[in-house]
């Protein structure tokens, strides 16, 4: 077997000293080199498999560029070629059937049938080659980050002839993050062949700090097989220092998912923060609010669909005026003829969530709408292999925190802050001051609705939105009112968070309904031994 | 002072005069059962040309209003005359229905789909060996029906035992009972609950040996659930016209005062409300064989808001008023699905803002003042009633 193998290396090193030799005499002007690339790709349509690993190698010298998604292609089975003009396109399986499309530009080319396109084939020896090619070109990418995922997927499945690759690549390198990926990969090749001993700790020592998956599996081996004792106990101390360090990240992964899960639960109850808490008055149509305004950002995203990177920013303010006017609306309508009633408030802001429900379910479809997320709120923030966080949570976190604290500066900066605290102090006495308590409660109920809407926008980057969005919060976040404190917009943040946190951390012990339903019961007892709430407010106002 | 003593006690307490709220009793009783009497006589004995015939899906689905009517009852007491809106009792409800469930699968048998004959088919599907201890003698008729009425007491004790006695009151403690009925909607959706997850407890065949499918088995439940409808709603009139509902009428229009005299307040709402969940639970263990599923929708809050629209549209604080309210409430609802589905959630919408807006005693208030607009005209006479409504 083994001599077989040398004897096709043997054979595939003479063929491509003669193709070599061949092209090269091509290869002088650069008109002739352009010629030289198609009949290149037009040869590897009909080259034989045995010639196909030198040609393929004469295509990577001579045009870097080009040769990387065509050896992608190839390596997936997927590059065929037009039979009557020898011209190289993509096939790509949708469903059952095939479509073919072209190369680089990925149009679609209809008229082409099964009888008219023939596909490149490959065998074991071409795929092998591939592979370590497609390695190679992605090491030498000028894009630093493609640099590093090629170095990620490698370290998983490290080929000795690369080595010399990578040994290359690390004299060259100048990204930080790349450098350390590619000394990652040295100390493995090291581990793996080193005889020395001494060789082998150097490199066990400075591969512990690293928390890739395929350092980890590599020291597990060489801790169970090495046949010296130091080794393996360097090895097994290494692990330890790696496991240590995996537990610490997976806890900071928790937090911030617990976060996430805080801001958002912040930005729920946020606006029934200010109903509820300033005005007492219990609006169960606080969650529909949230949904106008997820609604509202799939309306803007409909109506510019070619800025969808801009779409947030006008979405945010338009959700806050659509949420707020219909607040505001209510409050004239049905809230202030209740005044002093909460409990038919309640039942009246329950039948506004009902038609509202209904109508959102009329006017849009009972499915869920989809909200694009622009693009620079995709991807994560990667810190190391384990640790990764979403951009979108991250930048939801961060919009909570704002919303947060200008509400904050808005009720104690503003004279509309101050009116609000007093009438919701003593509406009688802010009355007799000469304060427009009517005014004061259409405004306050508007405020708290519009950030239930600004609310929306940010959920509609997290969940689906449907005419049930809402219903989903409304719970949710009369809990968070009442367990931070009624009135008590401080009470609200730390309340958010920490059930945010506290749900995360039940999750993975308990399953996701379970923690939810215990989380529900906690606050249940709680609210039972302590009925204001975590920080109760103190003096006159309590009352 | 326990209810039973109450209801004893209650023939030498003379009636006052000013609400005189039993007067209504006998002749609303005699309807009930006329009309119920009427409605089996005409599907039993009439042949199916008759045009009086009425038929066996009109009688199951009156069954069916005949149990929210008792659940609207259930959250009058405890809302309409103590205060307490309870957005919860969908729970006591599911929960008297689920044990009424648990004894109709037990029932199946070997006839279910996989046919084993002790386990119901979700948990040969989920592959469990033994039945759960909680299924334990479900399979008798008397336990289920104990336990339909223990389960829902027990939750509503306890629950009531720690809100009331922590002085939760008014708008925390509906959200606390939203909350509750959440988190059980929560719980029963899970598979390892044991109760049939997503899809609950359907497939029933028989009850006590009778055949659910047959005319005369739904005839005899629709007459059970109106006797007991009747029952219920004798037991409760007395209680509201006792000493015990005295006091807690005026728990209702003023805690603090009717503690500071010296009553117990706590203690009458704990009893009032665990009354009121065991009137939920037989009403759940009623409803379920006539419709014949039991599913975890029915915990969902919405279903539990919905009740206390029945009693606001029939007129809370006033018995009568909660049935009525359930009954045509839940007709409109049946035709008006059928016709229009989309406009339902528009018209039970517009309900809650227009009936609290414009109808705080609902239909019974509005016919009081036509009442009292023919009779004499002394508008006057009214206002404890007005102020009780309030909060």
């Amino acid at each position: 077997m083994k001599q077989f193998q040398n004897l096709i290396y043997g054979l595939i090193a003479c063929f491509s000293f003669a193709f070599f030799s061949v092209y090269a005499v091509a290869n002088d002007s650069q008109s002739a080199k352009a010629k030289s690339d198609t009949e290149l790709l037009v040869a590897l349509t009909q080259v034989k498999l045995k010639q196909m690993n030198p040609l393929l190698d004469q295509i990577k010298s001579s045009q870097a560029q080009t040769a990387l998604p065509i050896f992608k292609t190839l390596l997936e089975g997927r590059l065929y070629y037009v039979r009557s003009g020898k011209h190289l396109i993509q096939m790509q399986k949708i469903g059952k059937e095939k479509h073919y499309f072209e190369l680089e530009s990925a149009t679609a080319l209809p008229h082409l049938t099964k009888k008219l396109v023939k596909k490149v084939k490959l065998n074991n020896s071409v795929r092998r080659y591939l592979r370590s090619a497609i390695a190679e070109l992605e090491l030498s990418h000028p894009d630093a980050k493609i640099r590093a995922a090629a170095l990620q997927s490698l370290l998983s499945n490290l080929e000795t002839n690369l080595q010399v690759t990578i040994e290359k690549r690390r004299a060259l390198e100048t990204d930080n993050k790349v450098i350390d990926l590619l000394d990652v990969a040295l100390n493995l090749y090291q581990l793996k062949q080193s005889e020395s001993a001494a060789l082998q700790i150097k490199a066990i020592e400075q591969l512990a700090s690293r928390l890739e998956i395929p350092v980890k599996n590599q020291l597990t081996t060489v801790a169970e097989t090495s046949p010296d004792p130091a080794v393996k106990q360097a090895a097994f101390d290494a692990l330890k220092e790696i496991e240590h360090s995996t537990n610490r990240y997976e806890l900071v992964d928790q937090l911030f998912f617990g976060l996430s899960l805080g801001s958002v639960l912040l930005l729920a109850s946020i606006g029934l923060a200010i109903t509820f808490g300033v005005m007492g008055v219990i609006n169960m149509a606080h969650g529909e609010m949230i949904m106008l305004g997820a609604y509202t950002t799939y309306v803007v995203q409909l109506l510019m669909p070619n800025h969808i990177d801009y779409s947030l920013w006008v979405a945010i303010p338009a959700a806050f005026m659509v949420s707020g006017l219909m607040g505001v609306i209510i409050e004239r309508g049905v809230i202030r003829h209740l005044h002093g009633r909460p409990l038919e408030t309640l039942l009246a802001t329950f039948g506004i969530s009902l038609i509202l429900q209904q109508l959102v379910r009329s006017v849009f479809s009972p499915l869920n709408r989809q909200v694009f997320s622009p693009s620079w709120m995709t991807g994560s923030l990667e810190i190391n292999p384990i640790l990764s966080l979403t951009l979108n949570r991250l930048y939801i976190l961060a919009f909570a925190l704002i919303v947060f604290f200008a509400l904050l500066t808005l009720l104690r900066k503003t004279s509309l802050g101050l009116n609000v605290r007093a009438v919701s102090q003593n509406r009688n006495m802010a009355k007799a001051m000469g304060v427009k308590t009517g005014w004061v409660d259409a405004m306050t109920f508007g405020l708290g609705s519009g950030i239930a809407g600004i609310a929306g926008v940010a959920l509609s980057q997290l969940t689906n939105v449907g005419p049930n969005l809402g219903q989903a919060y409304i719970i949710d976040s009369f809990m968070v009112v009442v367990f931070g404190g009624v009135g008590n917009l401080f009470g609200t943040l730390v309340a958010a968070f920490s059930l945010g946190i506290a749900t995360k951390f039940l999750e993975p012990v308990t399953g996701a309904v379970l923690a939810a339903i215990i989380v529900l019961v906690f606050i249940i007892l709680f609210i039972q031994k302590r009925p204001k709430g975590l920080f109760p407010q103190k003096g006159r106002a309590a009352e | 002072m326990t209810l039973i003593n109450t209801l004893f006690g209650q023939g030498k307490n003379k009636l006052d005069s000013r609400q005189q709220p039993g007067q209504k009793t006998l002749p609303f009783v005699a309807i009930l059962v006329i009309s119920t009497l009427l409605a089996c006589g005409a599907n039993l004995l009439l042949p199916e040309s008759s045009a009086l015939y009425v038929s066996t899906h009109t009688i199951t689905l009156l069954g069916k209003y005949l149990c929210y009517a008792m659940l609207a009852l259930a959250v009058d007491i405890i809302w309409g005359y103590c205060g307490i809106l309870s957005l919860g009792h969908g729970a006591f409800f599911a929960l008297g229905g689920y044990a009424m469930g648990m004894y109709l699968m037990r029932q199946i048998g070997d006839r279910g789909v996989y046919g084993d004959p002790v386990l119901p088919d979700f948990m040969v599907f989920l592959d469990w060996k033994t039945l759960p201890w909680f299924w334990q003698g479900m399979d008798q008729f008397w336990f289920a029906i104990l336990m339909a009425v223990v389960i829902p007491g027990l939750l509503a004790f306890i629950f009531g035992w720690l809100a009331f006695r922590s002085r939760v009151t008014g708008v925390y403690l509906s959200i606390m009972t939203q909350a509750l009925t959440y988190a059980l909607l929560l719980a029963f959706f899970r598979n390892e609950m044991g109760f049939g997850g997503n899809n609950g407890l359907t497939d029933f065949k028989e009850i006590l040996g009778f055949d659910l499918q047959a005319d005369s088995t739904r005839v005899s439940l629709f007459a059970i659930t109106a006797f007991l409808l009747a029952v219920i709603f004798i037991i409760s009139q007395y209680l509201m016209n006792s000493r015990m509902g005295k006091v807690i009428l005026a728990i209702r229009d003023g805690e603090s005062r009717a503690r500071f005299i010296g009553y117990r307040t706590e203690r009458y709402k704990v009893w009032l409300f665990v009354y009121s969940a065991i009137i939920a639970g037989i009403a759940g263990a009623l409803y379920v064989p006539q419709v014949g599923i039991i599913n975890p929708g029915e915990f969902s809050p919405i279903n539990s808001i919905e009740i206390v629209i029945w009693v606001a549209v029939g007129g809370r604080g006033t018995l009568i008023g909660a049935i009525i309210g359930a009954l045509i409430i839940n007709y409109a609802k049946t035709r008006f699905t059928a016709l229009f589905p989309e406009a339902w959630l528009f018209a039970l919408g517009g309900l809650f803002v227009l009936v609290t807006l414009y109808l705080p005693k609902g239909l019974m208030g509005l016919w009081e003042t036509i009442q009292a607009k023919i009779n004499k005209p002394v508008p006057e006479a009214k206002d404890e009633m007005k102020t009780g409504v309030s909060s």
